[in-house]
């Protein structure tokens, strides 16, 4: 099994004429996501890589029962888009689109938690369940399905991780990237919470980086709440404090958000800390 | 982006926000120019854009304008933390009877913008943070009401002001909110926010800090970047939409994605090495971003190794290998390289690096591994 998305997911892609959109969208197609249509607007009625275009969610959620929708539309219109597809009922968004202004999160973000919708990202590699759907635009064919539930806040650092377990011969649930960014829609303990209780996931990677303090209060929420085993990752060791290490929410500000305080919070309710990311293939190894 | 203090208090007295009838000089000359015009004592305060100013010797009383040209030739041309000031602001002297701070920020946890504000004002927030935390209070804007009238006397009201300031506050601490939304800010400060003897309330310093994803709906703040404030190498990068941070170390790193730059670095120091830099070259990046990244990190001279770390999933790992062969043609570098490429076209990405004889690597670790020894000059 898994968690968020699997064979039920049907995919509606915001952005499916675009370069990005389209690319992507060909790419989930091959993996094996239901894709069941696309939204540009002022496109609608065209049809675009075998699907139907509409001019916007609500219409094409009314014609596909979609019940799942990726975002590959600029940043200046994309919280628009996380709003549309919010208020039209899609119980999964997934925003790939990174450098949204942070006010503009703040709104949309408050907007979602009024709905039933679950957000992922944005500025996020997606996520998936490997054999069944790629929601995402991660290299597909480095996963192999199996126990391992994976969260994390980077896209490239986590292949690698995702690598180092394939490579191993361990294989995922879902890995859910949940994006860099200061405001994002799902958070580290919403993701663990998913994996404790889903009965084919029996451990999972929490790979977190500075900035901010998620790390540490899904700490304190495995402590309270997981017991399946958590294997960490923080990327961020050797990073100046004060600098935005490229990730908007990446910034040791004020003295806090170190990957020492993080690794410390970690490792004080048992959760093991991988020195690096093919570390923590072995760590998982080791305890399943 | 960071604004200098007169930016910053520009934009604040634009939404309503009193500040010291002062100006700008960039020479001893002008500084007394404008003490002149403000008639009375007046601080010479060197505009950098880094904290601790006072304690370098960077703000200065004048009680005349010749003393304010000879603080000013003092201050002019001064090294602040790196830092070479080129601006005086002339403010006239406050008559400082209390200092309070306020300040709008992004709070993460809560995912709000939240209002502080401490009557220990004077200092760094983050100095009452430590010491005396309950000296800090807080309020939680709603990002659909914004602001509201009771939050703001509320917060006076828990400062100890005076019934009479209330009004006076109010408007300050919604001018403040409402310069932060209209500049899509992530951080506006003012500290100290002065009572002078009259009662009245002053912005004597401000602080500002812009959402750089925000700037496109203000091109006329976008304009306001010191470049001479930013490294050049930086000023490159971000140009080329390059992710950049420059570091003490000799191993010069190019990645695609922030966390693995990151945990790159990390695992450079964990193989006994230390990262020259922090660079990402973000998600499809073409031969030509390859070429300019590689051109930014050679350009700092204690960069030993080069360390190429991509795993493609929009990067396609041919792209990269064009990219860095056609840079490597151009900039005939003497440092050695570790190039690893993963995911998306390796294969077609690592035949173009052999057929060069460039050494490869498969795992990050051994990467790493290679660099560190490459940069200490054990291999070729």
């Amino acid at each position: 099994m898994s968690i968020l998305v699997n064979n039920d997911t049907r995919l509606i892609v915001q952005g499916l004429t675009g370069r990005e959109g389209s690319f992507h969208a060909s790419q989930m197609m091959e993996y094996g996501t239901n894709i069941v249509a696309g939204v540009t607007p002022g496109k609608g009625g065209q049809e675009h890589l075998g699907v139907p275009v509409f001019n916007t969610v609500r219409e094409a959620k009314a014609a596909t029962d979609a019940n799942a929708s990726i975002i590959y539309v600029p940043a200046r219109f994309a919280g628009d888009a996380i709003l549309e597809a919010t208020e039209a009922g899609i119980e999964l968004v997934v925003c790939i689109t990174e450098g949204n202004p942070v006010l503009d999160m703040i709104t949309v973000k408050a907007y979602v938690d009024q709905h039933p919708t679950r957000l992922i990202g944005p500025n996020c590699p997606g996520l998936i369940s490997p054999g069944q759907a790629k929601v995402g635009i991660m290299p597909g064919s480095i996963h192999i399905p199996g126990p391992v539930g994976v969260v994390s806040r980077s896209g490239t650092l986590t292949y690698e991780a995702v690598f180092a377990l394939s490579n191993k011969g361990i294989g995922q649930s879902t890995v859910v990237g949940i994006g860099g960014d200061p405001i994002i829609g799902t958070k580290f303990i919403d993701v663990l919470k998913l994996f404790q209780d889903d009965p084919d996931t029996e451990a999972i990677v929490m790979i977190g980086e500075i900035g901010g303090t998620d790390e540490e209060k899904a700490a304190e929420f495995i402590e309270e709440y997981v017991t399946k085993p958590v294997v960490g990752f923080i990327a961020g060791q050797t990073a100046p404090p004060g600098k935005r290490m490229g990730h908007a929410g990446a910034i040791i500000s004020g003295g806090k958000g170190t990957a020492a305080e993080k690794i410390k919070a970690l490792e004080a309710v048992g959760v093991p800390v991988a020195k690096h990311p093919e570390q923590i293939a072995e760590l998982i190894a080791e305890r399943l | 982006m960071k604004l200098h203090e007169y930016q910053a208090k520009r934009i604040f007295a634009q939404y309503g926000v009193p500040i010291p009838e002062g100006d700008v000089a960039t020479t001893p000359e002008e500084a007394r120019e404008i003490a002149q015009r403000i008639g009375g004592p007046v601080v010479v305060k060197a505009q950098v854009l880094v904290g601790g100013r006072g304690k370098a010797g960077g703000v200065k009383l004048a009680k005349t304008p010749e003393e304010a040209e000879e603080k000013a030739r003092e201050i002019l041309g001064m090294d602040i933390k790196g830092l070479t000031v080129k601006k005086v602001l002339i403010d006239p002297a406050a008559d400082i009877q209390d200092e309070i701070y306020l300040g709008m920020i992004i709070d993460r946890a809560r995912q709000r913008v939240l209002m502080m504000a401490s009557a220990e004002g004077g200092v760094e927030i983050e100095e009452v943070a430590a010491t005396n935390p309950d000296a800090i209070k807080k309020v939680v804007v709603d990002p659909f009401l914004g602001m509201k009238g009771y939050q703001a006397i509320g917060m006076a009201s828990a400062l100890g002001l005076d019934k009479s300031q209330f009004r006076p506050f109010t408007k300050i601490a919604t001018g403040l909110y409402n310069a932060f939304i209209g500049s899509d800010a992530e951080l506006a400060e003012i500290n100290p926010l002065v009572v002078q003897g009259d009662g009245s309330l002053l912005a004597v310093d401000g602080k500002m800090v812009l959402d750089d994803n925000g700037l496109f709906r203000h091109p006329e703040l976008a304009e306001k970047r010191d470049l001479d404030e930013e490294d050049p190498a930086e000023t490159k990068a971000r140009e080329a939409g390059l992710s950049y941070i420059k570091l003490d170390g000799e191993i010069g790193c190019m990645v695609n994605g922030a966390g693995l730059a990151m945990a790159t670095m990390d695992i450079v120091k964990f193989y006994g090495g230390s990262p020259a830099n922090f660079l990402d070259i973000g998600g499809g990046a073409d031969a030509e971003k390859v070429a300019t990244a590689l051109e930014i990190i050679l350009s700092d001279p204690h960069v030993k190794a080069v360390l190429v770390n991509i795993f493609g999933g929009i990067t396609r790992c041919d792209e990269v290998a064009k990219g860095l062969l056609t840079a490597i043609e151009e900039v005939k570098p003497d440092v050695p390289f570790v190039i690893r490429l993963v995911g998306t076209n390796e294969e077609e990405g690592r035949a173009l690096l052999a057929d060069a004889n460039f050494p490869t690597a498969r795992t990050l670790a051994e990467a790493a591994q290679m660099a560190v020894a490459a940069a200490k000059g054990e291999v070729k």
